[in-house]
């Protein structure tokens, strides 16, 4: 049987569907190419490309100062953890010392992206598997998030905050009241969450044991941050290689070992309440001082190559320079999270029924624009 | 294990492996042909145990593609770059390492869009970014793009 | 025209003994309709998107004007948004989900991206440089991404539009 050209059932008697570029589920453009057998997934090919937008390439003309800005349209949940990769890998190379204020601020908003991201997925989450009041629960708070994130940075979404340094200005004088607002705000709506989707046997019984992802495949797939923890992988980049003084914080690594979707909702419910506790810490203590160490006005790099890992809301992001000296890369690139955690659907959603595959690409969640790049 | 200690385990390996220490994490630099059976003796050796390949890549160097694979050990906690030399500009060959690491997949395909470098014994080698009649390698630094608004 | 005007029945209601009836022009009352039960794609593609979702949710809360119902088909739906970059590949893709919406459409740019490009202009292969190569834009929000405010407007700004349209006149027209 043929559909506009194509096969759609093969000679061993597999349906082929197209789920997506345009389908609610997929977050995005996201193309999966699906062959069933019934409801019974056989293998999934992932095509992509459909927001591809050349970063890489562009980054390559562009000085260090403004490379850093295109990064935010990456993973935009993530974007000010994708600007302190840049800022951070300029800093490397050219050796320059970030001020403590310049790092608790950048630190503190990290974490407070990490919320925003995690409330979005939440919402998401709900949203996908049939619920929509857990969406607007989740995007009460992403909207206190977003408010102060423009109070202090000028934008929503976007931050751009990072400058090669430190960060473009200082914050406001009333930040650590308004971040105590929040993060009030945040602790005392919590248990609505649990309520509404982690106690609710029916949400439940859609993730247990649905998309089991091995420790062996989620390591040899390269995945990473809350996908690969789920699995019991130990990879958070704040603890293996801290920067900006993450060294200095108490915070738990949240790894679980059940490898299916329900461990992965776990383990992002655990992750918001750990940068809870990081803000805490911080909060009070907030150095003093300058927000951005002097660098030259035209950056140029050392000849050589550099390569900075952050973790971002989604996974280990990482910047891979290579400077033959001039005012601009000779080659960036990304490693993105998302691309890595993509491939753990295929392997995941195998075996499995066609509507387990949204509840796992729900809980793996992915940002398609920093797959494509 | 440290630098020093990698290096003596590698020059067992591959005797004729050359070693750069200036970046963070230090390089290997093999030829394209002997990349397979060293990158499966860098999976498989009990003290070395590279399971994760977090990061590969590619540069073009203009009269010549660079390979780079960036490995990891989730046991030991060493990290360590591998550099393959593909001299062949016009018609660029390497083996997959798909065997060894499974992310390798996906990586390879956008390599191949993106540089044109043909992985032997890949899966399903497939332009992953670009439609697949786009006319050549966009990260080339040869491409030419008439659409393309330089500034 | 304030926003009191915007929202009043298009027409005089008069009370009779056996009940009301009511003097106005069949477009004037159709429009007013439409422009007050649009039915959106729920189409994103990036960044913009997040936004939309913000304009969505409870403290801007689209639903006020009208755009209640967010379907995922276009089908069934009469207004698309362009939320986020359009690339060469999505192109057509785009091309087809527009062919698929029922008569009337329209469509907003929303971004910096689908306007011109935006910050992908410079130096890029694969981005197509304003979607007004492939679709006919009613509105454009620049922003990059525009704030929830910015998209409510231009929501508001088409149902402007709308409501001006000779919609049974330009039937009578396009049938001659």
């Amino acid at each position: 049987m043929k559909l506009l050209g194509e096969d759609i059932v093969t000679e061993t008697g597999e349906f082929i569907i197209n789920m997506g570029p345009q389908h609610p589920s997929t977050h995005g453009v996201l193309h999966l190419k699906i062959w069933l057998d019934g409801e019974t997934i056989k293998k999934i090919e992932p095509h992509l490309g459909y927001i591809h937008r050349s970063i890489e390439k562009m980054s390559e003309k562009m000085s260090y100062r403004q490379f850093i800005y295109l990064t935010s349209r990456m993973d935009y949940l993530s974007a000010h953890m994708n600007n302190q990769a840049c800022a951070l890998v300029v800093e490397k190379a050219l050796q320059v010392e970030v001020p403590e204020r310049a790092k608790a601020i950048r630190i503190l908003l990290a974490e407070l992206s990490r919320i925003g991201s995690h409330l979005l997925w939440f919402a998401s989450v709900g949203l996908d598997l049939g619920g929509v009041t857990p969406f607007f629960y989740a995007f009460r708070e992403r909207e206190a998030i977003n408010s102060l994130m423009e109070e202090n940075c000028g934008a929503r979404l976007t931050q751009n905050f990072h400058v090669p340094g430190g960060i473009l200005e200082d914050v406001n004088p009333d930040f650590q009241k308004r971040v105590k607002e929040v993060i009030k705000q945040l602790k005392d709506n919590f248990h609505e969450y649990d309520e509404i989707l982690t106690g609710n046997v029916i949400f439940q019984n859609r993730l247990k044991g649905v998309g089991y992802l091995s420790k062996e495949d989620a390591i040899s797939l390269g995945c990473s941050g809350p996908t690969a923890r789920a699995s019991g992988v130990v990879c958070d980049i704040r603890k293996s290689n801290p920067y900006d003084g993450y060294e200095k914080l108490e915070f738990d690594e949240v790894v679980l070992t059940g490898g299916d979707s329900w461990a992965r909702y776990q383990v992002r419910m655990a992750e918001m309440l750990q940068s809870i506790k990081i803000i805490e810490q911080m909060i009070d203590n907030m150095p003093e001082g300058d927000i951005v160490a002097k660098t030259k006005n035209v950056i140029k790099l050392p000849k050589g190559e550099f390569y900075q890992r952050v973790e971002t809301a989604r996974g280990e992001l990482g910047v891979y320079i290579v400077s033959e000296g001039a005012a601009t890369p000779y080659r960036c690139k990304y490693r993105s999270p998302n691309f890595a955690n993509l491939s753990a659907i295929p392997i995941a959603a195998k075996g499995g029924k066609i509507g387990d595959l949204i509840a796992i690409m729900a809980t793996v969640d992915l940002i398609i624009p920093d797959i494509d790049r | 294990m440290n630098n020093e200690e990698l290096k003596n385990s590698i020059t067992q390996i591959l005797p004729s492996a050359t070693f750069d220490e200036s970046g963070e994490f230090m390089s290997v630099f093999i030829s394209s042909e002997e990349l397979l059976p060293f990158m499966k003796e860098l999976r498989n050796r009990d003290e070395l145990f590279f399971d994760y390949l977090f990061c590969e890549t590619c540069v073009d160097w203009k009269d010549h593609l660079m390979m780079v694979y960036f490995l990891n050990s989730k046991t030991h906690k060493h990290n360590i770059v591998v550099k393959a030399k593909i001299t062949d500009t016009i018609n660029p060959k390497i083996e997959s390492v798909y065997d060894i690491w499974k992310t390798a997949e996906l990586n390879e395909d956008e390599i191949f869009d993106l540089f044109g470098v043909t992985f032997l014994n890949h899966p399903n080698l497939r332009r992953l970014f670009m439609p697949e009649d786009w006319p050549g390698f966009p990260l080339r630094k040869n491409y030419v793009d008439d659409n393309m608004i330089e500034l | 025209m304030g926003l009191k005007d915007k929202l009043e029945f298009p027409g005089q209601v008069h009370e009779t003994p056996d009940g009301s009836f009511i003097v106005s022009q069949l477009d004037n009352l159709i429009n007013w309709a439409r422009a007050n039960s649009m039915w959106p794609l729920a189409f994103g593609t990036s960044c913009c998107a997040i936004e939309m979702m913000h304009t969505v949710n409870a403290k801007y809360d689209w639903s006020r004007f009208g755009f209640e119902v967010m379907r995922a088909t276009p089908r069934q739906s009469d207004l698309i948004i362009v939320s986020g970059t359009i690339t060469m590949k999505m192109a057509p893709v785009l091309k087809r989900l527009y062919d698929q919406m029922p008569e009337p459409r329209y469509v907003i740019a929303m971004g910096a991206c689908t306007i011109s490009g935006g910050p992908f202009f410079y130096n890029t292969y694969s981005v197509v440089k304003g979607i007004d190569h492939i679709l006919p834009v009613d509105v454009f929000v620049p922003g990059c991404p525009p704030r929830p405010e910015a998209l409510l407007h231009s929501m508001m700004a088409l149902q402007e539009k709308i409501k001006n349209e000779p919609y049974f006149r330009k039937a009578k027209e396009e049938a001659k």
